[in-house]
């Protein structure tokens, strides 16, 4: 497997040199079908003999119920919950993500770091400074960001909730008072800052417009050429993203 | 969310800054007893008190679970908290902002705990330079004896335990302060600190601070009837 890296310094006391397995991500918005295929990946990357850690945002022991808490209060400044996410992604990547690539598993990660720049960045936050925030996460082996138009994202979060998500529609950024316009409105700007992301850290875009047994397919194809190539190490490639 | 790093705000920000057991607290009220009395309008803010993270903070501390990182990034949490909804309107308003313990707290305390500095600066990037910092200063040997004479029950990451610097709980504090001193020494030009000789008498240092103030805020914009 190819050698880790982070995308500025090592924190404090993690040793990167012992990580044997691989970091995937899945990135996208609610509704893009993540956790479906994700789930999915997992039995059959299992199915392939892989070991398999799955990670996600506020999953952390830490702060995550403190976070969940402080969310349903709304109570917080954007940079108060940046800095929370922050604390909860480096205690899962500390305590979850690391043992887990140390083990030689294979981490499926539901949403990552960009997930988190993202949303400080449309709620003011300086690029500059949520780069350096999370400088400190591990580079992923692949990055797979799942593009949905609107309309079909719209549509599925109908079918399965029957109302839009407080946070997923940005109703905290003031962007409406409609929440219907201001889901539209923040999930472009979060759509925007991912295109701004996507050539620094190297995204490889998912359609994800498709069904579920199509886009697992694709996802299956890219894994598998990623896994094969690691197996391989004559022929692999240049490790992705870029460093600061 | 743009804190105005830059911006200049019609309050001040006053900084106390120093090893435990060098008399900050101390020093630090008394100034705020003196700017109320004399009927300013002065607001004081502790390290380490927004309710809302207090409540993370003490179990994770009580767990242990916290590693250099994840200790570092707790406490920008509960800084920030206090600083975008207390200080920095505070500081519009016009306040004086007395702070124990500001953000150079944390360079000292996480760059100590192995936390990169460049980073440290970066992450807290948000948070205005005070217009004052006092630094404390005090020979590490009576700041040691003040404290270990006090107060000998010292709590896991108070002692720098998570670092296994020694076994001893007291002999791991001592290490672990000594290395706070020396990065705190590091900052003083940096950040252009103001050196207090901690080892003067209580009131000796706080005629030294009030004269200190007097001359570099012009306390006469801040009385609470002078309208802004």
């Amino acid at each position: 497997m190819s050698p880790k890296r982070t995308y500025g310094m090592v924190p404090a006391g993690v040793d990167l040199g012992k990580l044997s397995g691989s970091l995937i991500v899945i990135e996208g918005p609610d509704s893009s079908g993540r956790s479906t295929q994700i789930a999915l990946l997992a039995q059959w990357l299992e199915e392939q003999g892989h070991a398999v850690a799955q990670a996600g945002l506020t999953r952390s022991t830490l702060v995550g119920l403190e976070l969940e808490r402080a969310k349903q209060g709304n109570t917080l400044s954007p940079r108060t919950l940046s800095l929370f996410y922050a604390t909860d992604f480096y205690d899962q990547l500390e305590n979850r993500i690391v043992p887990a690539l140390r083990a030689g598993f294979v981490v499926l990660a539901d949403r990552y770091v960009y997930t988190l720049m993202a949303r400080a960045i449309v709620r003011g936050a300086e690029p500059e400074w949520a780069a350096w925030v999370y400088s400190m996460a591990i580079v992923p082996d692949a990055i797979f960001y799942m593009t949905v138009s609107l309309t079909t994202l719209v549509q599925r979060m109908f079918q399965t909730n029957s109302e839009l998500d407080y946070w997923e529609s940005g109703m905290d950024c003031g962007l409406s008072r409609d929440w219907f316009q201001s889901f539209v409105r923040y999930q472009r700007r979060i759509r925007n800052e991912f295109l701004k992301m996507q050539r620094r850290y190297a995204f490889e875009l998912v359609n994800a417009n498709r069904s579920i047994a199509a886009v697992n397919r694709d996802l299956r194809g890219r894994i598998q050429l990623f896994l094969d190539r690691a197996e391989k190490p004559e022929a692999r490639r240049v490790t992705r993203g870029q460093a600061r | 969310m743009m804190t105005g790093v830059k911006e200049r705000l019609p309050g001040k920000l006053i900084a106390v800054e120093g090893l435990d057991g060098s008399g900050k607290s101390t020093q630090i009220r008394l100034v705020h007893q003196w700017l109320q009395s004399k009927g300013h309008r002065v607001f004081f803010s502790e390290w380490n008190s927004s309710v809302l993270v207090r409540e993370a903070t003490r179990k994770a501390k009580k767990r242990h679970l916290l590693t250099p990182t994840t200790f570092s990034l707790i406490h920008a949490t509960d800084f920030a908290d206090r600083y975008e909804r207390q200080m920095l309107p505070l500081l519009r308003a016009g306040y004086l902002v007395l702070c124990d313990r500001y953000i150079f707290t944390a360079f000292a305390r996480d760059a100590v705990r192995g936390c990169d500095r460049m980073w440290l600066r970066k992450m807290y990037g948000f948070a205005r330079s005070p217009d004052i910092t006092l630094f404390l200063k005090l020979p590490l040997g009576v700041a040691l004896g003040r404290i270990l004479q006090g107060r000998p029950q010292l709590k896991h990451f108070e002692a720098g335990m998570d670092l296994n610097l020694s076994p001893d709980v007291t002999e791991s504090f001592r290490i672990f302060q000594e290395r706070v001193l020396k990065e705190y020494l590091c900052m003083v030009e940096e950040f252009g600190f103001t050196v207090i000789d901690a080892s003067e008498s209580v009131h000796g240092q706080q005629v030294t601070i009030r004269g200190l103030i007097q001359d570099r805020v012009d306390l006469g914009l801040f009385h609470a009837k002078s309208v802004r």
